[in-house]
């Protein structure tokens, strides 16, 4: 089902937004992150200014990804939740739909308990939201190329080469 | 696997050196991360030993500018070349929009290379992924080295399709952007494809 690229259309970031900003504020956490399985960023909510998102998402990418090679290696499906506790700041990082990473950053003004169900909640939403990405890509994949009205599909060669000429 | 965020007008691919220990992957990166203006780029991340050999990836975020009015964005990944990462490669290599083969051209590394190449078929294979079917590319490196495998002879050994194909002498950046801007045209045109 989630074989494919990702296309995010303004009103899925907005729902996501919507979900990832309730979540933040349910489970007092200080930020929270919704990343592709392959590493890009696709929403965020909080405390987002001073974190270095693009290597956060590469990293909690990587980090789900050897989790999920050591499931396999012990028989498992996979590990769907991660716990990294640190000396002010924890991350609660989750596998949602299976192709989404959750990633939840907390101090002491939240707890593991609290972030945990609030958690639970989002990941039914997001999965929700999910769905109607995929099902709406298919449709549009039906439709083919002239209803998806995307400019991409103009490049040229010459586009290409003047992204190399900075 | 390429993702295409309308919301904030970006496009974002991934692409993976690959190839066998040594051939100068992580250089690549390294010379494109100091040559690229600070405004388009991210940090270098390396998970690497103590020696340096890359232990998981290595990994740099790259912006290169406005297409159509979308923003492009290519995260460059290498894996750990050393046959026994065999289980990072697989992980690293999930979701790629395109892969970039460093070969090393030296004499004494031609079975590496073709071990690391078929290593690569099989990984892709895996993830029911074709090298035919991706945007592909080779990288010749070292290519300023004495003891070095002539071009026709590493096309014949590793290129039977003839794909696009750079020299590179990757530590003084020869070739390292041409390989770059070769992999991304491949890529931007199979999305264009897909649109």
């Amino acid at each position: 089902m989630f074989g494919t690229d990702l296309t995010l259309f303004e009103e899925d970031e907005r729902r996501f937004t919507a979900v990832l900003a309730r979540l933040c504020t349910d489970s007092k956490s200080r930020a929270v992150f919704l990343i592709d399985k392959s590493g890009q960023l696709i929403s965020s909510a909080g405390e987002t200014a001073s974190v270095d998102i693009t290597s956060l998402a590469s990293l909690t990418a990587g980090n789900i990804a050897a989790t999920g090679g050591l499931a396999q290696l012990l028989g498992e499906k996979e590990f769907s939740v991660l716990f990294h506790e640190g000396e002010k700041d924890h991350l609660h990082i989750s596998v949602v739909a299976q192709r989404g990473i959750l990633v939840v950053l907390f101090d002491q003004r939240s707890s593991l308990g609290l972030v945990r169900l609030r958690v639970k909640r989002a990941s039914e939403d997001i999965t929700q939201i999910f769905s109607g990405m995929a099902a709406r890509t298919q449709q549009e994949a039906g439709r083919g190329r002239a209803a998806f009205q995307t400019q991409f599909a103009q490049i040229t060669d010459e586009d290409i080469d003047n992204l190399f000429m900075r | 696997m390429s993702f295409i965020n309308y919301a904030a007008r970006e496009i974002n691919c991934k692409l993976v050196y690959y190839g066998p220990g040594l051939c100068g992957k992580t250089t690549n990166l390294q010379y494109i991360f100091s040559k690229v203006d600070p405004n388009s780029k991210g940090k270098l991340i390396s998970l690497a030993t103590e020696t340096e050999r890359t232990l998981f990836f290595d990994f740099l975020p790259l912006e290169l500018g406005t297409i159509r009015g979308f923003k492009t964005r290519f995260h460059l990944y290498t894996v750990p070349g050393q046959v026994f990462y065999d289980a990072s490669r697989k992980l690293i290599l999930r979701g790629a929009d395109g892969v970039i083969f460093v070969a090393d051209s030296q004499v004494e590394r031609m079975e590496s290379n073709i071990e690391s190449l078929e290593n690569l078929e099989i990984n892709l294979a895996e993830q029911k992924m074709k090298l035919e079917s991706m945007p592909f590319v080779l990288q010749y490196n070292k290519r300023d080295l004495p003891n070095i495998v002539p071009t026709d002879e590493l096309q014949a050994a590793l290129n039977p399709r003839n794909v696009p194909w750079f020299e590179a002498c990757a530590p003084k950046g020869t070739g390292v952007f041409e390989t770059l801007k070769g992999t991304a045209k491949l890529v931007l045109n199979e999305l264009k494809k897909k649109t």
